[in-house]
């Protein structure tokens, strides 16, 4: 013991430095303190005043419908049906409930587990289209002793009609992906939300998606309401009047049954759409909400990629449905007149290679001139146009038509056609045009490419004599006027005849598509697949037939309806000119009936009976109303 | 020992008790509002008079007579124990209320105060002034705080046996121990603390661990943590006022009146308020310090220290606790919870200071 420490010891008042070691651990431990409160109640107030919202108020959501999609008549296309779904409260989950609740509700677990990590929602659905059974057993089950964060919410159920019907137009919806939320124009989206993923319902998802509402209850620590606060209710989405007319829609569906291709109905006075419909389709109610693995694979795996929309996404050479385009654009240069004739052997050579033409008569057409070159779909007199024309001029033709452009359809992902030339060659590829290439251009083959829309399109703002409208599905919009070719009127008329000659003379390549008492205008189109680079090497490759293609409009002098048919595989435009006729039928039929002030539907319904698919549909529709 | 005691009395020390009784009156008022502890405060207004005259009375027996006796207060408060392990109510399943006439009682509290004396006289009975603390002494004084600690972590109540450790190292660090046995004691806690863990019952495992990661499980053991936290954070800068605690009065605030008082003081009171509060608590140990320095004798000093690290360990563990900066162990805070044990433990205590400061001229 040193001698300090002994005198340190024994005077009480020598333990100051002890105390003064006490007093500032006490402060340390009081700025500790002050630290931990400044922490909670100063720099972060909001995040648990929020929390004790949530504790405080037990929200319920009010779903909002989405918007109907009508037809030009106001029938409904796609609907919804009221149901009931599970909630979960992310606050109130405890882990261990969950395999109870999964089993219960036929989920899968680990799938539920992964939901709730990756979704940071504070309240979940984890099921919806709760069965009666399903709907017992949660009811039994949310109380505080068993799985309080269980709660029972009203639902909408996007209904579609079944069978895939117009499932192209309509699109599907489901719920908001995580790429589509990082990405800023999906910035008013939250996890979960139900959303259109393609077609009018993705087109129009702004228009078609209501305001979700809020229910909110005071409640305490046990789960009892105390008393209701203000209720927020949901605001319903606007229904989509579209210019669909689904008489003719189901026309065309019942028309392609069996088929693979697409059938688009167009108003050329105003480009409205009439009809679209691609095939095979897919149903899209099985998208709704979470689609099963299982069925996402088998549509995603299908070689014929049925969720592609044939009539706005195919690309296919038009073949000889390209043929007025050449004429009118022979015309309009001068190059040829109606006077001017070519021989036809069955085949001409140009710049060293022969072209064959398609004729079944041995030695060809003969000496042919423009009226009978289109009606017979004479392939020489074309190429011989096309070689005086040059690329060039013929390119700036189809331009005016939209060959080479997309129509501007108010539906997503719609493909561009193309339109050769020495310009667009260069850009493609640096290389230079060669005057050989023009020749089978000239028959719509080679490099040009439309979809049914744009075929529709172009030879549609021919009927309607020089006036491009740009094609849209949903009504009240004033009519978009894209270009006006000035043309003179004699040429236009002399490609018009020639039209009315393919389904009305004899000797004309449209025969099928002619209705007694109405003048139908059309054009056959048989194109090669062998030149189209979009399939070959594919599986599709190896069924190589030719497509069939047909256009037709009516009345020849003042055209109200252009229909075109894309017949994949149907080896002969022929074959696709049935398919046409009806709708243009389904069309007139219904316009005669409405002027007699008929009852409107009952011919249609005995043939939409027939579609037995769109028969439950319709006829399930009608029941709720 | 009359008026001029009275006079002279620690009067600074008192008032900061009685504002921060007010405040825990009238906190334990606007949390049990309609609850089904509805009344606590008038019981708790008893408490505190009846505590002011415990403390009156303890000052002027004081603490010399009363370190005389310690033996059978320590007798007494063993056999306490021990009766309350035998006959004691059992509430969530702890055994620490011992029922006597009308009231219940909880022996743990008061063992405390007999601790304190026991340690001071100890202190100044067997170890001569001129040396340092033995590892004998440091044995017997462990053993002196170690038997009742025990008896009550049996109950259990981790907490409140936890509560004896800072009287005892109070009272050896103020009786002086060397560094050597400073850095031997340290290097045992280090190895043993661990093993102790194992020791532990499962839900005070989790009450340990839980404190740094409520969101494990935020309905589970995470739940006191989480709701106390947002208690505090809702009343920001100013408070939700008196009665507007929407955690406090929806029920979410576990016992807000009594453990987690203070969360809801916070929620009502704010930022502002639990400042103005921390300060009065901070001012009540200094005043507790300062009779310590003017002490009369060693007893007095080690009797004050002895209250003051106690005072300190109660208000950190409770408040840290309450802003989830300590793990939840169940300890009130002096003055404001509200319960007679505890508030009549903090005025016996209160008493032994004043009656040190009664006798600092005494010769």
């Amino acid at each position: 013991m040193s001698a300090p420490e002994i005198a340190y010891r024994d005077d009480p008042r020598d333990a100051a430095g002890k105390i003064a070691v006490f007093q500032y651990t006490t402060v340390l431990v009081f700025v500790f303190l002050v630290s931990g409160f400044w922490q909670l109640q100063v720099q972060d107030p909001e995040r648990y005043s929020e929390a004790a919202e949530r504790n405080r108020i037990k929200s319920t959501p009010l779903l909002a419908p989405r918007g109907k999609i009508l037809d030009r008549d106001g029938r409904v296309i796609v609907d919804n049906r009221a149901s009931y779904s599970l909630l979960l409260n992310r606050e109130e989950v405890k882990w261990e409930h969950l395999p109870a609740i999964a089993s219960a509700l036929q989920l899968d677990y680990a799938d539920l587990s992964v939901l709730l990590r990756r979704n940071t929602r504070p309240q979940i659905i984890i099921k919806d289209q709760l069965s009666r059974d399903e709907i017992a057993w949660i009811e039994a089950h949310q109380d505080q002793s068993a799985y309080p964060e269980m709660q029972l919410i009203k639902s909408w159920r996007r209904q579609f009609p079944q069978g895939g019907f117009a499932a192209h137009v309509t699109g599907y919806v489901g719920e908001v992906s995580e790429s589509e939320l990082n990405s800023p124009q999906f910035s008013e989206y939250r996890q979960g939300d139900i959303i259109g993923k393609d077609g009018l319902e993705k087109q129009y998802d702004k228009t078609l998606r209501g305001v979700d509402g809020q229910q909110r209850v005071q409640v305490d620590n046990l789960g009892h309401e105390r008393q209701m606060e203000t209720t927020q209710d949901a605001v319903a989405g606007q229904d989509l009047h579209t210019t669909l007319d689904l008489d003719l829609e189901s026309v065309a569906e019942l028309a392609m049954q069996g088929k693979r291709g697409a059938v688009v109905a167009m108003d050329p006075r105003n480009g409205e759409v009439l009809a679209m419909m691609s095939a095979p389709t897919f149903d899209p109610n099985k998208f709704t909400g979470r689609i099963s693995r299982s069925d996402w694979n088998e549509i995603m795996n299908d070689p014929y990629k049925p969720l592609l929309n044939r009539a706005i996404q195919a690309e296919f050479a038009p073949g000889s449905t390209f043929k007025p385009i050449v004429a009118l654009a022979g015309l309009e240069t001068g190059v040829i007149d109606d006077e001017t004739e070519f021989h036809c052997s069955g085949g001409a050579s140009f710049y060293g290679s022969y072209h064959a033409c398609w004729s079944w008569k041995k030695g060809g057409h003969g000496n042919i001139s423009l009226h009978r070159a289109i009606r017979e779909s004479c392939d020489v007199f074309f190429y011989n146009v096309a070689n005086r024309l040059g690329i060039d001029r013929l390119a700036e033709y189809a331009d005016i038509a939209g060959v080479g452009h997309k129509t501007g359809i108010d539906l997503p992902n719609e493909r561009e056609s193309t339109m050769p030339s020495t310009k667009w060659k260069l850009r493609l590829s640096r290389q230079k045009w060669y005057a050989g290439e023009t020749i089978s251009v000239g028959i719509g083959q080679g490099a040009v490419t439309v979809s049914p829309l744009e075929l529709a399109s172009a030879i549609g703002g021919i009927a309607d004599r020089g006036k491009w409208f740009e094609p849209h599905l949903v009504a009240g919009t004033a009519p978009k006027l894209l270009r006006t070719g000035h043309f003179n009127p004699e040429n236009i008329e002399k490609v018009i005849f020639g039209m009315y000659a393919v389904v009305n003379e004899p000797g004309g390549t449209g025969h099928n598509a002619a209705l007694p008492g109405i003048k139908v205008c059309g054009k056959t189109g048989t194109a090669q697949l062998a030149s189209n680079k979009f399939l070959k090497g594919t599986a599709l490759g190896r069924s190589m037939k030719d497509n069939a293609w047909f256009l037709g409009y009516a009345p020849q002098e003042a055209p109200e309806i252009i229909v075109v048919a894309l017949f994949e595989n149907g080896e002969h435009g022929d074959r696709a000119s049935w398919i046409v006729r009806d709708v243009l039928k389904a069309y007139f039929d219904k316009k005669e009936r409405k002027a007699k002030g008929l009852e409107l539907l009952t011919e249609m319904r005995e043939r939409v009976a027939a579609f037995h698919l769109l028969a439950t549909n319709l006829l399930e529709g009608e029941a709720q109303r | 020992m009359g008026y001029r005691a009275f006079k002279e009395l620690d009067w600074p020390m008192i008032i900061v008790t009685l504002i921060l009784s007010a405040l825990g009156i009238l906190q334990v008022y606007s949390a049990t509002n309609g609850t089904k502890w509805d009344g606590a405060w008038e019981k708790q207004i008893l408490w505190v008079l009846s505590g002011l005259a415990i403390m009156w009375a303890t000052a002027v027996i004081g603490y010399q007579s009363l370190m005389g006796k310690v033996l059978y207060f320590y007798g007494t408060v063993i056999g306490l124990l021990f009766a309350t392990t035998l006959i004691g109510n059992r509430v969530f399943g702890s055994t620490r209320w011992i029922k006597i006439g009308g009231f219940t009682l909880q022996p743990s509290e008061f063992v405390k105060i007999v601790l304190i004396l026991a340690i001071a006289r100890y202190l100044i009975e067997f170890v001569r002034p001129a040396t340092t603390l033995t590892w004998g002494d440091l044995a017997k004084l462990a053993v002196i705080v170690g038997f009742p600690m025990a008896l009550v972590m049996k109950q259990p109540d981790l907490g409140t046996s936890l509560t004896y450790l800072p009287i005892l190292i109070s009272g050896v660090l103020m009786a002086g121990l060397r560094w050597k046995q400073i850095l031997i004691i340290s290097a045992v806690l280090v190895v043993t603390l661990p093993i102790g863990y194992h020791f532990l019952k499962p839900y005070q495992k989790d009450r340990l661990v839980s404190f740094k990661y409520p969101d494990r499980d935020p309905k589970g053991t995470g739940f006191q943590v989480i709701q106390s936290r947002i208690a505090v954070g809702n009343g920001g800068m100013w408070g939700r006022g008196a009665k507007e605690s929407s955690q406090t009065h929806l029920g979410f605030l576990p016992v807000p009146h009594t453990d987690f008082i203070f969360s809801s003081f916070a929620e009502e009171h704010g930022f502002v308020g639990i400042v103005i509060a921390l300060v009065l608590y901070f001012l009540l140990i200094m005043q507790v310090v300062q009779n310590a320095q003017t002490a009369n004798d060693r007893a007095g000093l080690y009797v004050c220290m002895g209250v003051a690290a106690l005072l300190l360990f109660h208000v950190l563990v409770n408040v840290g606790m309450v802003v989830g900066k300590m793990p939840i162990t169940g300890i009130p805070l002096p003055l404001m919870s509200s319960g007679g044990s505890n508030t009549w433990s903090v005025f016996l205590m209160l008493g032994l200071v004043n009656g040190v400061r009664l006798r600092r001229f005494v010769n």
